[in-house]
């Protein structure tokens, strides 16, 4: 049994949102252990230097 | 080609934030058209298609704000052009100012994170989401215009490792309580739900608490994960797992019309259902047996709610709506028309919506055209032009593209509801109104202006607009659900808490 889906659905939810400010308000209104990510395209929105970049890290 | 714009380097905001720029700046006097969008692939292409593009814009990056703007004169756009700074003000996301702009930082902060959110554009969704998982983190994923290709991808690359996506184009999932996405405040209990459709969802678990019990989970799979393509991965992930939840004793599926196969599989995979299991499949008009006696198939969500709560132990609940004060309302409403008047257009946000007032029509022999109809051959030709008994899903990528979405800002369904009032055949309106966090704070004000227009607009032609609505959400939503019923009342509008019954009225109307 996948496991990860079973204690998503137990445990308290712990997030990390990546986008939309409102989301993140939205969940921290209701109690939810939320953090904010301020996505911003990785190198220029350059998707062929994206990709290479991938493969460094 | 626009009178004026800038490019503005390294400022990224969110789309939101960009599309309420854009509302600003495109109801100031003298402005036909503006556009405020990052300089992504997929931006300047639409920038094309809206007749606002310059070349030079061919040089901006995904991380560069272009605001394009065609005005009756160049002053104009100019003067506007030169006031950015005030529009863009408390969108503080220029690049470098941001505190955590990857998911890795994230990761650095709350290491034991169980779920990534993801809303960013849909060119870049699916790395990000790839990341997510490969860092073993569930993910409910908003953005759309991600391919299939990469859903299916993302999708069974999750059930190997034993994770879950919610989506792409998913609005809408409540785990354990608590709402991501476009939800409403429900009370916890004893029922789970699964739909590729977000208003669905909201509609169901919104009736559930409003009937006095309370959801276990509801999981969104995203719009595309019942069509044969995806093949119903995340509907299959998330059956699993509310069949092993102890909170779950009756699982629920609300679903917009599923791939021909995808249903045969889902169905057979309902069949060792352990648990009592309801299947709303919206367009769908025959369902493969199961020979499960556990499987009920429900026809509209309220059937879905109810038949929910008696298989979880709870007692039939009664109808909120005295059938009395619904017959004088009839009476009464049927009165006013002219003999000209012979047609039904349902203006929608909720996508679902249209869906079920559809079926509900057809189903009682209206034929009903539509930009998202539920028989193919009742395709309206163009969504902006309605013909006949016709629901219009608002929400649809055509009328969203750079503009927000209906749940969001009525400013298109305004419009569209004083076209419709100007056509002579026009009966009875059908609108819904969706509560909840992240929704409107005040749908039905929004909409006031054009409904009392309307009305006006029917009465000069010696006629009379019936005007039925309901409303998805519930007393402990952000917005106060009795003013929003109360806006509606005092401007003539008959109002349901359940899309079906606010259907069913219309067809009534109708006859």
């Amino acid at each position: 049994m996948p496991e990860k889906i079973d204690e998503l659905l137990k445990e308290p939810l712990l997030v990390i949102n990546i986008g939309l400010k409102g989301f993140s308000e939205s969940l921290a209104e209701q109690g939810v252990d939320v953090i904010q990510v301020d996505w911003v395209p990785p190198a220029g929105g350059d998707k062929e230097l994206m990709e290479i970049l991938d493969k460094l890290i | 080609m626009p009178l004026g714009f800038r490019i503005l380097k390294n400022q990224y905001f969110d789309s939101v934030f960009l599309m309420g720029v854009n509302k600003h700046l495109s109801d100031e006097n003298g402005v036909q058209q503006t556009a405020v969008l990052m300089g992504s692939d997929g931006n300047k292409k639409l920038l094309k298609d809206l007749g606002l593009y310059d070349p030079v814009m061919d040089a901006a990056q995904a991380n560069d704000l272009i605001v394009s703007i065609s005005a009756d004169s160049e002053s104009i756009a100019s003067e506007l052009l030169a006031r950015l700074p005030e529009y863009l003000k408390g969108g503080v996301e220029a690049i470098g100012k941001t505190r955590l702009s990857t998911l890795e930082n994230g990761l650095t902060i709350k290491p034991d994170a169980n779920l990534a959110v993801i809303s960013i554009p849909g060119e870049f969704a699916a790395r990000e989401a790839k990341k997510a998982l490969d860092h073993g983190l569930n993910v409910f994923l908003f953005s759309d215009n991600v391919s299939l290709e990469d859903e299916l991808m993302l999708k069974s690359y999750a059930a190997k490792q034993g994770l879950l996506v919610m989506g792409p184009d998913c609005g809408t999932s409540l785990i354990g309580g608590k709402g991501i996405g476009f939800t409403n405040a429900v009370r916890r209990g004893s029922i789970g739900a699964i739909g590729p459709s977000g208003t669905g969802l909201q509609e169901f678990t919104s009736q559930v608490h409003n009937a006095g019990y309370g959801v276990s989970h509801a999981i969104g799979t995203g719009s595309h994960d019942l069509s044969d393509k995806i093949g119903g991965l995340t509907t299959i992930s998330a059956l699993d797992a509310l069949e092993n939840d102890p909170a779950t004793k009756v699982i629920a599926i609300i679903s917009k019309p599923p791939g021909e196969n995808t249903l045969i599989k889902l169905m057979s995979r309902i069949k060792n259902c352990p648990k009592p299991i309801i299947g709303c499949f919206f367009g769908v008009q025959t369902i493969p047996p199961t020979g499960c006696s556990m499987f009920s198939r429900a026809t509209t969500i309220d059937e879905a709610v109810r038949l929910s709560v008696v298989n979880s132990g709870g007692g039939d609940h009664p109808e909120v709506n005295d059938r009395n004060i619904l017959m004088q309302k009839l009476k009464s409403e049927k009165q006013g028309f002219s003999f000209k008047q012979k047609y039904l257009r349902g203006i929608f946000a909720g996508g679902t919506f249209c869906y079920q007032a559809q079926q509900i029509l057809r189903g009682q022999g209206f034929p009903v055209f539509s930009n998202a109809p539920l028989d193919k051959k009742m395709l309206l030709d163009h969504p902006t032009h309605s013909r006949e008994n016709c629901m219009v899903d608002m929400g649809d990528d055509y009328f969203t593209q750079g503009k927000p979405h209906p749940m969001i800002d009525g400013t298109e369904r305004k419009r569209r509801i004083l076209e419709e009032a100007r056509d002579a055949e026009l009966k009875v309106l059908l609108l819904d109104f969706i509560l909840g966090y992240n929704a409107s704070m005040d749908p039905a004000g929004e909409l006031a202006d054009a409904i009392s227009e309307a009305k006006r607009i029917v009465a000069t032609r010696h006629g009379y607009l019936s005007i039925v609505a309901s409303i998805c959400g519930t007393e402990e939503d952000p917005q106060d659900l009795k003013l929003q019923e109360k806006i509606l009342e005092e401007l003539g509008v008959i109002v349901f808490r359940s899309n079906a019954r606010a259907s069913q009225f219309c067809v009534e109307l109708l006859k």
